[in-house]
């Protein structure tokens, strides 16, 4: 088999459909006798609900019914089921799907309408009457945190959901021993996460089988079927979920929420189908958001800048609910020691509640923090010690002759984790040496003659990708000759459809157009899990692979026997098995799938099992470790404090690609939201928790004329943890981007500049860190 | 359809029919008639995604009301496409790598149609600047800007 495909920069299979306008979203169906929802949401931060009054809008032309959770009592009650639970969650916190008697975030939903139309349901939505008193908020997390907060749950006994800790070694022992120790405290901001698309649902109910569908803008449309059927208290047979063509994802959609229940809980209820469509003023209250932590480290290094051992403590921000359990801290927590090979670490999370919509993963989910706190502690440690910022990683990064690497922390399986492969100082040496880091100052004094400062960043990651247990995929040659690859694994425009085709069509010799590839329909394929982690190329890729081989053999057997040629003889290649260097002497695929599709009355050749297809499921067992190195060049007018990044350089290995096209598009796409994290994305509360920021005129998400090119270098070590030697990209770019820019921005302020501990920063921030350090200079 | 009577080209073609008043445009394309390629991602103007063209100039049909329309010329992403042969600038975002989710896609798609006919060899910057107004969030840009460099270099080579 020669790989045509695999590696070919092929453009998508997915583009043409997109292009010409004939997507289809999920606000794109209209079902027979549909009704249109809206919800009507909390508009305070916490309060007890004491009535409801939808008389009069009940009454409102073509509005259909008003539903409270009481209503759907006959069908099913009670808070939804958690995703992920944990054991130090032993009461879980998650949302019932209409709130009952307490509301705890602004933008919770309380009430369903159903209307003909969407305008009439947001017009009676509005006129829904709520009582509800108002409790004490809290709407920061240290606040949150500190004894004698107001209860973000006032049935809670604790802000404090649970504390987490990770580590390995004496950390005590090494700090003891150490040169130097600093401690910062480091302030990470929340954010939201914005897939273009809002989220959005259709459900219905086939009134002869009963079936529930839902079709929803999900990351996680079997984590959808599972719950919503452990909800119901029905055989998940009897619901099917599916995902159109999803607007982006990038992690609030993995959840499963509670507009998903409601929604099909009205659908059970009137019998007809209901659409809802989320509009962004929705999404900006009740779309899950993304990282807010406040640390506290302290880092152990010696004189050579040598990083020895990092211990701390974090605030982390969750939101009122925790739908997604403790993965979002669990994962800041895993992403430690990074790159760096410490000899001992401490750290303590604790969990805090807030009265603020729930966070959970955004691209990357903690692992930019990590990124950002490791990077920030090498830059404070070279500034302290005097020395280049590249020398503390030098001295301090695992090296490549100590792969695979045993980092000390533990899976969340509790096995031991361990770097499969890669050299992180030389894809330092390659950024450093794409972007010009030998001659930067020189480009530096060119630019203050322009009167602009110019700064360099570094920022390298480690990142964990290939989530298992797995996620499936069959293989099958229908009678025609196509090939059908069907998954679980939804796609939210990562060009699954392509990277999969490729795969199956390599090893089965066909062309890609003659691959279909069938994703996220819990009809078409048994199992899956979610789209996160950048974990499906590793996963549902592996599994195409393995199911396509088999395919492959059997092909290859059925040929064998007919042709009375030794398998060894045999290549697929046109679409048919081929006796090699006898031209002429071939059995098609068409032909094996029909036989073996069977004919009434006739045994199958060679007694060989029906179809022409085969069903795999690549256990994931381990964890592939993906990594980069980025640098990037600032450049800072002093008069406004405008900063903008105009250089970006990657250097990233995924292991082997599949297609680089769509490997550069995640890691381009990747760095543009971590730029937006740092320099632009800031979702802003009031005391109150009254979000202050929900609209795109509040809240800057980055645009085409603020972006630079960004340049990326691949090293392809393959990871030998799967059949493919991929690794995953989907966060890659995203994780280091912060860190990186964050770092160049410091280094054009000067020497003198504070030490930066936060992002998003601001122009304003800027121009005073440029005043102080102008007054410092003076004094 | 109740509501005001309109008269306008859509796409080429003459059409005739009636509008809400209160409906704004991207709903009447998409749900008044069936045009699903225009997508709504923001409601309040800022994101560009329902970005189509009324007489020649890009506009936010969620910005316009539908009654607007009468006796105008409205194009939207289903009429860049001859048949099933692409655009060249939607060819070039396929070659570039210019969309993936494909939700601002044909936001995209319409403003830089608009600001091809009136610049035909635009820079990058240009490009940058005209885009300013349409938010994607999976590509960086980078894969748009090349994609609209590549389909003027095919529209100004081709006569």
């Amino acid at each position: 088999m020669s790989a045509r495909y695999f590696g070919a920069a092929v453009a998508r299979v997915e583009d043409p459909r997109l292009l010409a306008g004939r997507g289809r979203y999920v606000d794109d169906a209209v079902l027979p006798g549909m009704l249109h929802a809206a919800f009507v949401r909390a508009s305070m931060a916490h309060g007890r609900i004491r009535n409801i009054d939808a008389s009069d809008a009940k009454g409102m032309p073509g509005v259909v019914a008003i539903y409270t959770m009481a209503d759907f009592a006959g069908i099913a009650q009670g808070a939804m089921p958690p995703m992920a639970p944990h054991p130090l969650l032993p009461t879980p916190i998650t949302y019932h799907p209409l709130a009952v008697e307490e509301v705890c975030h602004v933008g919770e939903a309380i009430a369903i309408v159903l209307a003909d139309d969407r305008a009439t349901a947001e017009d009676a939505a509005a006129a829904v009457l709520l009582d509800i008193e108002e409790l004490p908020a809290v709407a920061d997390a240290v606040l949150a945190w500190k004894a004698g907060a107001p209860r973000v749950h006032s049935k809670r006994p604790s802000n404090i959901a649970a504390s987490l800790k990770a580590g390995f070694s004496d950390c005590d022992a090494v700090f003891a021993k150490a040169d130097h120790v600093l401690t910062e405290r480091f302030d990470i901001h929340r954010g939201g996460c914005h897939s273009m698309e809002c989220r959005g649902v259709v459900a219905s109910v086939d009134p002869h089988s009963g079936v529930l569908t839902l079709s929803t803008s999900s990351q996680s449309p079997y984590m959808v079927r599972r719950h919503l059927a452990t909800y119901l208290g029905r055989d998940e047979s009897e619901i099917r979920v599916m995902t159109p063509d999803v607007g982006g994802g990038f992690g609030p959609k993995a959840n499963v929420y509670p507009e998903e229940f409601a929604v099909a809980l009205a659908a059970i209820k009137t019998g007809r189908p209901v659409k809802w469509i989320e509009d962004r003023q929705e999404h900006f209250v009740a779309t899950t958001q993304q990282r807010g932590q406040v640390w506290t480290l302290d880092v152990a290094f010696d004189n050579d800048g040598r990083m020895r051992a990092i211990r701390g403590h974090c605030i982390h921000d969750n939101g009122a609910y925790a739908p997604y359990g403790l993965i979002l801290p669990a994962t800041a927590l895993a992403s430690f020691p990074g790159p760096y090979a410490l000899e001992a670490l401490d750290l303590t999370i604790d969990v805090v509640l807030t009265n603020l919509v729930p966070t959970s993963p955004v691209r990357g989910a903690c692992r930019p923090n990590a990124a950002f706190l490791l990077e920030r502690l090498a830059d404070r440690i070279a500034r302290h010690l005097g020395i280049d910022r590249q020398q503390v990683r030098r001295r301090s990064f695992v090296r490549a002759d100590q792969m695979p690497y045993s980092t000390g922390m533990k899976a969340r399986d509790g096995s031991p984790i361990s770097y499969d492969s890669g050299d992180y100082i030389a894809a330092l040496d390659l950024v450093l040496d794409k972007i010009g880091a030998a001659g930067f100052e020189a480009r530096r004094a060119a630019a203050a003659d322009r009167g602009k400062l110019l700064g360099l960043g570094i920022a390298s990651c480690v990142e964990d990708t290939g989530l298992g247990p797995f996620e499936g995929a069959s293989v099958r040659v229908t009678p025609a000759g196509k090939v059908v690859v069907s998954t679980g694994a939804s796609s939210q425009g990562q060009g699954h459809r392509t990277a999969f085709a490729q795969i199956a069509a390599d090893a089965l010799g066909v062309e890609l157009n003659d691959v279909m590839v069938e994703t996220a329909d819990t009809s078409r394929f048994p199992l899956g899990m979610s789209t996160i982690a950048s974990r499906i190329a590793v996963t549902a890729g592996s599994s195409v692979e393995l199911a396509a081989q088999k395919v492959r053999a059997k092909a290859i057997a059925f040929a064998s026997h007919k042709l009375e040629v030794g398998e060894q003889d045999l290549e697929l290649e046109g679409g048919a098995v081929r006796v090699k260097g006898v031209p002429g002497m071939n059995v098609s695929l068409s032909e094996i799938a029909r036989t073996l599709a069977g004919n009434v009355g006739i045994s199958l050749p060679g007694g060989m099992e029906p179809d022409l297809a085969a069903t795999a499921y690549f256990n994931s067992t381990a964890l592939t470790f993906a990594y980069g190195a980025n640098a990037c060049e600032v450049e800072i007018d002093p008069e406004t404090g405008d900063v903008r990044v105009v250089r970006y350089v990657v250097v990233h290995d995924c292991g082997k690609l599949i297609n680089p096209l769509i490997v550069d598009g995640q890691i381009r796409g990747g760095v543009v939201h971590g730029i937006g994290n740092a320099l632009f994305e800031r979702m802003i509360y009031d005391e109150a928790g009254q979000p202050l920021t929900t609209t795109y005129a509040d809240y800057f998400l980055p645009l085409a004329s603020e972006m630079p090119p960004i340049e990326i270098h691949h090293v392809e070590t393959p990871s030998p943890r799967n059949p493919i030697g991929v690794k995953g990209a989907g966060e890659g770019g995203t994780i280091p981007a912060a860190a990186c820019v964050i770092s160049a921005v410091e280094n054009a302020l000067g020497s003198n500049a504070p030490f930066i501990h936060l992002h998003p920063i601001s122009p304003q921030q800027v121009v005073k860190w440029l005043e102080r350090t102008a007054s410092a200079a003076k004094a | 359809m109740t509501g005001k009577h309109l008269t306008f080209t859509l796409n080429g073609e003459p059409r005739e029919t009636s509008a809400d008043p209160r409906t704004h445009l991207a709903d009447f394309l998409r749900y008044g008639l069936g045009l699903t390629g225009t997508h709504v991602g923001c409601e309040h103007g800022v994101c560009g995604a329902c970005t189509v063209i009324v007489d020649g100039v890009p506009v936010r049909s969620c910005l316009m009301l539908a009654v607007q329309i009468d006796c105008c010329t409205v194009e939207t992403v289903e009429g860049l496409a001859n048949g099933d042969e692409l655009s060249p600038l939607q060819q070039a975002f396929s070659t570039h790598h210019g969309l993936q989710c494909g939700f601002c896609t044909p936001g995209m798609l319409m403003t830089l149609e608009a600001l091809l006919r009136a610049t035909p060899s635009p820079t990058e910057h240009d490009i940058r600047m005209a885009i300013s107004g349409n938010i994607c969030r999976c590509t960086g840009y980078q894969g748009i800007v090349e994609a609209a460099l590549a389909a003027a270099a095919v529209r100004t080579s081709t006569p």
